[in-house]
């Protein structure tokens, strides 16, 4: 047995498979002669039909395990595979010069490549990464180094992998991949909040995981802790298959809860939602019995696609999550694009800041039109359910009176029509900024509700990039700074006689849920995976006795005194 | 040879699924078929250089085919660019 390997616990569970490493391999073309063009050409076809016959078969299977929209990407890769423009001049030039295949293959797509890098336009310049992967392709093959496609994983295995990019994601089968371990990311990067979609257990940032990992070892990767243990002897895997079935056991005891409310020991309701990107995530909602969705993130809409939603695209989706909700509480936060949020067909500068610049409502009054879009199709929807609406990114009064007037506008002109909407939809706004939450007595005048956005308050508040490795020491969400941000915007909505929620990661965390039942919170949102376990330790805590605590939590004097007496009386 | 102008409508031009849904409709037919647009023609049957042209919304473009069924080619075009909204005339 190696010594374990650790990373950051990014999504709960046990899981005990196979090693598959998911491999980004090194693919070296030097130029040769070759005697013979004619057979080189032979294998040049070749290489390209069975790289045509490879992605037919992922497209295949991306349909029908992901979506059509996602194994469009797939489609394209095989019309670049038999473009007459990328591949007559490479034959030509195989049999006049009779250079090696890899070679031509390389310098004419090189030719492609750098056109399409030098287009000003962000759209474009994506299409040069669609040329270079169908190059990957068929360099593999006429190379013999084999790729691989996660799915085409067919056996129970863990993926070991660099970093997952988003277009491997899709392809992931939960039914076979039990879990992955990846060497860079952190607990809010893309492939940990996937893993926790797909409730599978992951272990991301763990650095030396592909420098360790052999093919076809057995690892068990603890969720709970974020270890990594290669190799396994008999009785330690035999201790993790009983963790394994002790947290299987746990996980159906909590679901017992699923349709229970949220009652602290003393009796006090909280509400506990969920966290939601896409109507797809409707499932897990219901069956984890979350009692609303405290935050739907609108951008995904606009994600992964040529041109913006429209109008009619847009009901569709919020009409579809409201109806699924059944009445119950749906927040919906407007578009939260900028900054390090690209949109490819929206070609905004580039910025030194991006978390510090234009972006979320921001972006949205500055181009107002794109705004009265999807307020529309909001009000529109507003008929199918309990909608609530929010503003990202509000530093300012003056930015939510101008995105609440906007609404009104838009609200009028669906009235005047004919159109029906809702009166009762609540308009409130996020705290992620610091000016906001310090303000927040005044902001509770005028807005209907506050949802605290944890990730990036933080980061405002400590000044630290939270992409940014070398400062995450910074990301200190039991920091007392923070939590004295949070009292400040509880006791400014209960003031007014407003509700206050939490829609970032603390939410759902188990040292933070004492704490923000002390203070009060109203609403927590999680991600859908973790509000049965929040539900079973708000049970057992009394909201009375965990508020006598807060002043004295208050006057601690760093994040690790914090979590050290929440520990002590929890 | 049969050669005809087209105005793009498509609010976002010609980008990669309608340009592709084009390409792929049109592989078949033995004719060469070319798309001209700013002085500069490319082949239809080629993805990479349909969308190298980075053809915007309100441009005009000329395609022309040339063979032996250039007809039943421009026909398909026709039915194509309206079918993909990218261009209504």
């Amino acid at each position: 047995m190696t010594s374990p390997l650790s990373g950051i616990a990014a999504s709960t569970g046990i899981a005990i498979a196979k090693a598959f490493r998911l491999e980004n391999p090194e693919l070296t073309v030097e130029q040769q002669q070759v005697g013979n063009p004619a057979e080189e050409i032979a294998r040049f076809d070749e290489a390209v039909a069975q790289a045509a016959a490879e992605l037919e078969i992922i497209q295949q299977k991306t349909a029908q395990q992901i979506s059509d929209k996602e194994a469009a990407i797939f489609g394209a890769h095989l019309l670049v595979l038999s473009d007459p423009e990328l591949i007559g001049p490479i034959k030509e030039r195989i049999s006049a010069e009779s250079v090696n295949a890899e070679f031509t293959l390389q310098e004419t797509s090189d030719m492609f490549i750098t056109m399409f890098e030098a287009m000003d336009n962000e759209y474009m310049k994506e299409r040069a990464a669609d040329i270079k992967d169908v190059r990957k392709r068929l360099l593999s093959h006429l190379l013999g180094v084999k790729i691989q496609d996660p799915s085409m994983i067919d056996e129970e295995v863990i993926v070991i992998a660099e970093d997952l990019t988003p277009s491997d994601t899709v392809q992931l089968n939960a039914q076979f991949v039990k879990g992955f371990i990846t060497d860079i990311g952190g607990r809010t990067s893309h492939s940990a909040i996937l893993a926790r979609t797909l409730e599978i257990p992951a272990v991301v940032g763990a650095q030396n995981a592909m420098a360790t990992i052999r093919n076809g070892q057995t690892v068990i990767i603890d969720g709970l802790a974020g270890k990594i243990i290669v190799d396994p002897d008999a009785a330690t895997i035999q201790q993790f298959e009983q963790e394994k079935l002790a947290y299987d056991a746990q996980k159906a005891e909590w679901a017992k809860l699923k349709d229970e409310p949220t009652i602290s020991a003393d009796g006090q309701h909280v509400e506990l939602a969920a966290n939601i990107g896409t109507p797809k995530d409707l499932a897990g909602v219901l069956e984890h019995g979350a009692e609303g969705i405290g935050l739907y993130r609108t951008e995904f809409l606009y994600m992964g696609r040529d041109t913006f939603p429209t109008e009619d695209e847009q009901f569709d989706a919020y009409s579809k999550v409201l109806k699924g909700m059944d009445g119950k509480p749906t927040v919906v936060r407007t578009l939260d694009i900028g900054g390090d949020k690209e949109l490819t067909y929206l070609d905004l500068p580039k910025e030194m800041n991006p978390f510090l610049g234009l972006r979320a409502i921001r972006l949205c009054l500055e181009m107002p039109e794109l705004f009265r879009t999807q307020l529309r199709a909001l009000l529109r929807a507003s008929v199918h359910g309990n909608l609530k609406i929010m503003f990202p990114m509000i530093a300012t009064l003056e930015e939510f009176r101008q995105g609440k007037a906007l609404l009104e506008e838009e609200k009028a002109k669906l009235t005047d029509a004919g159109i029906p909407v809702s009166d009762s939809i609540e308009v409130g706004i996020m705290v992620e900024i610091p000016s906001t939450a310090v303000m927040a007595d005044v902001f509770a005048k005028e807005v209907d509700f506050f949802s605290i956005g944890t990730n990036d308050l933080i980061q405002y508040t400590m000044a630290a990039d939270r992409m940014n490795e070398r400062v995450s020491y910074l990301y200190q969400p039991f920091n007392p700074a923070i939590l004295r941000l949070v009292k400040m915007v509880i006791d400014a909505a209960h003031k007014e006689g407003k509700w206050a929620g939490m829609c970032g990661e603390m939410a759902g965390d188990d040292i933070a849920i004492p704490i923000l039942l002390g203070l009060g919170l109203d609403e927590f949102s999680m991600s859908a995976s973790s509000v049965l376990k929040a539900r079973a330790q708000i049970n057992r805590l009394s909201k009375q006795e965990m508020a006598s605590h807060i002043d004295q939590i208050l006057a601690l004097s760093s994040s690790q005194e914090v979590e050290a007496y929440v520990k002590g009386i929890s | 040879m049969v050669e005809k102008q087209y105005t793009i409508t498509d609010e976002a031009g010609i980008h990669a699924r309608p340009a592709s849904a084009l390409v792929g409709s049109i592989s078949k037919f033995q004719s060469d078929i070319t798309l001209g647009f700013n002085g500069k023609h490319v082949n239809l049957k080629s993805i990479l250089g349909v969308m190298s042209l980075g053809i915007a919304s309100g441009s005009t473009v000329t395609i022309a085919a040339d063979g032996t069924d250039e007809e039943q080619a421009m026909s398909k075009i026709d039915e194509v660019l309206k079918a993909e909204g990218i261009s209504n005339q």
